[in-house]
């Protein structure tokens, strides 16, 4: 089990996700991938469609201001 | 795992985005080959969407050149395209959408001669054809040799498809021969409206793509019919037929035969 990061802060809608599900289909079953989002659109969504695809979301965890990091298991 | 250019993910995030699209799918598409045979009314929007979608390779054949009256419905082809190869014309409209796409053009019509050899590549075919001939040639080329196809037909303000796959009922399974001639009359005789053509030819466009990724149901056993004046669409369950003469139990068409074109006295096309 391996634990992978990803920074999409500086991505927008809709490419935040596609990003996010790029990095998780090139990671084998039970990996977690760690997303540092910006609050908003993001930090809203990003769980939401990873949970609808599949995914197990673990956990959201505030960083420093505006950044929060999202916990995703394959 | 196929990797994606920065350029290509932002091109096709709306497919990634897609659970029975993603990067898998979005990889089969890429590698995927389809045939259109016909550049006209079906034949433009399906080659747009599959260019769109980003189909690797796309054969296109059409004999014709591009003529004023194709313009109402043939939406690859502009006012200045008149005169020119409709394959040389839809060449370049594709190649402009989107440059990951190899265009394969074939300025010939289809016939029992040639249509063995143009099909042997390509894992779909969309029949976007305006003739009986033409539709029951690739049925049977189809059948013969295992190719999954959609046929679609259009006039007036209906439209009717569905989609061959092997082991699937044919097209020679609810019509046995083509119609006498002039018994049905050709879009050039009795008109069709240009978006309805549109939308017979992004329905065969959707079921090639469904059949490249692998996803959802095809219209296989199944004819999709609908009529545009009344916005009535139905879909009518086909079964296979066991007397079918060239996929049932005995069949007696075992080669390709080339019916007689149609005559028709109008300007052609």
């Amino acid at each position: 089990m391996t634990t992978y990061k990803l920074n999409i802060t500086k991505e927008h809608c809709p490419m935040t996700f596609v990003k996010t599900k790029i990095q998780l289909s090139k990671m084998a079953k039970d990996d977690i991938l760690e997303v540092l989002v910006t609050e908003g659109e993001p930090l809203e969504n990003i769980p939401k469609s990873s949970t609808e695809q599949g995914f197990k979301l673990l956990g959201i965890e505030h960083v420093q201001d505006n950044i929060y990091k999202i916990r995703i298991k394959k | 795992m196929i990797e994606f250019t920065e350029e290509q993910i932002e091109r096709y995030s709306r497919n990634l985005l897609l659970a029975d699209v993603g990067i898998e799918g979005q990889a089969r598409l890429l590698n995927g080959k389809a045939l259109i045979v016909g550049v006209g009314g079906l034949g433009a929007p399906a080659a747009y969407y599959l260019t769109a979608a980003g189909v690797g390779t796309i054969g296109i054949v059409d004999s014709d050149e591009v003529d004023r009256s194709n313009l109402q419905r043939q939406i690859i082809h502009f006012t200045s395209d008149i005169g020119r190869l409709k394959v040389s014309s839809a060449e370049e409209k594709l190649k402009s959408l989107n440059p990951d796409v190899k265009v394969i053009p074939y300025q010939t019509r289809l016939t029992s001669e040639n249509i063995m050899e143009i099909i042997a590549d390509y894992d779909f075919i969309i029949d976007g054809t305006d003739n009986f001939p033409a539709k029951f040639l690739i049925n049977d080329a189809c059948v013969l040799t295992g190719k999954a196809f959609s046929h679609g037909g259009i006039l007036r303000f209906s439209g009717q498809t569905m989609t061959h796959v092997p082991g699937s009922s044919c097209y020679r399974c609810i019509f046995e021969a083509p119609p006498p001639q002039n018994a049905i009359p050709t879009c050039s005789q009795a008109g069709i409206l240009g978006g309805v053509a549109g939308m017979l030819g992004t329905i065969q466009a959707t079921e090639c793509l469904k059949y490249l990724i692998g996803k959802g149901d095809l219209l296989t056993n199944r004819l999709l019919q609908f009529n545009a004046l009344t916005m009535e669409f139905r879909t009518v369950r086909i079964k296979k037929n066991k007397q079918c003469i060239i996929c049932g139990e005995s069949p007696t068409i075992t080669e390709l035969q080339d019916y007689e074109p149609p005559i028709c006295d109008l300007k052609h096309n």
